[in-house]
């Protein structure tokens, strides 16, 4: 089929969602820092629900290690993450705006690169990163909300999964378990889940300024 | 004052970075409010706690 053109996908989200709702989702801009298990799958979500605007920013390549748990796919191994998300999000929406940053994310340069977001996802997986990212946001990008992962990996207890907010602008999902002690390290349905808890959180930030 | 929603008693004059420690969190995997304010990680060890303070650490684990 021939690709919709920008009114018809607007119109069909607006119409499913309320154009209020849709119209708080459509002029956002939303951060990923980390397109793992977590970013990866959040990103395409919110996509899909109708966030035009994404900055994303990741070091690596895609992986064969990688396609147990994170949005991507076997053509796609090798290939920087930041360009293999675009990837994705171009086939859910054609005229999505992607800001890509394929580096590494120091308190130096994480405020110029996630300026302007209403939002920012953290999704790293080392414990003193995600710590860094969430310390620099705080510290140094007021307005900003961030929404983190924490704690998601092995099987089951779904309803262990949940979304607190923790500080006036950190809103943490997760389990709070560390993968070093969950049994099976991590696998898609409950990263899934996790990721499902913070692009749900995203967008209830939007649309009603809580979660 | 209050540590994550509890009343902790204090006896002694304590600093952000010693209740951290105090509290089993390792310094760079955690982040800290004060009153409802981000404290910055280089103020840790320099900003003394008071009765009537509130404190709300948060740690991170990993995998993503």
């Amino acid at each position: 089929m021939p690709l919709p053109n920008m009114d018809d996908l607007d119109a069909v989200l607006s119409s499913r969602h309320s154009p209020d709702a849709y119209e708080a989702i459509r002029k956002a801009k939303i951060g990923i820092a980390g397109l793992g298990g977590l970013g990866s799958n959040a990103a395409a979500m919110l996509a899909r629900a109708g966030i035009s605007r994404l900055t994303i920013a990741d070091l690596d390549v895609v992986d064969l290690g990688n396609i147990n748990r994170q949005h991507y796919y076997l053509e796609q191994v090798g290939i920087a993450k930041v360009n293999a998300t675009e990837e994705l999000l171009r086939k859910i929406n054609p005229y999505i705006k992607v800001e890509k940053h394929c580096m590494r994310l120091t308190p130096g340069n994480i405020p110029d690169v996630f300026m302007g977001c209403n939002v920012v996802c953290e999704a790293f997986d080392v414990p003193s990163e995600k710590a860094m990212l969430i310390n620099t946001l705080l510290e140094k990008c007021s307005g900003i909300k961030v929404v983190s992962g924490s704690g998601m990996a092995g099987f089951g207890r779904s309803n262990d999964i949940r979304t607190e907010k923790l500080f006036a602008d950190l809103y943490i999902c997760g389990d709070g378990i560390d993968m070093e002690g969950a049994e099976g390290g991590l696998m898609s349905p409950r990263v899934n889940i996790c990721a499902g808890h913070m692009a749900n959180a995203v967008i209830s930030l939007l649309i009603k300024g809580d979660i | 004052m209050k540590v994550n929603g509890k009343i902790l008693e204090s006896y002694m004059p304590m600093t952000v970075e010693g209740l951290v420690l105090g509290a089993g969190y390792m310094l760079d995997r955690v982040a800290v409010e004060l009153n409802g304010r981000i404290v910055p990680r280089s103020e840790y060890p320099r900003i003394l706690l008071k009765d009537d303070d509130s404190v709300e650490i948060v740690g991170f684990v990993g995998g993503g």
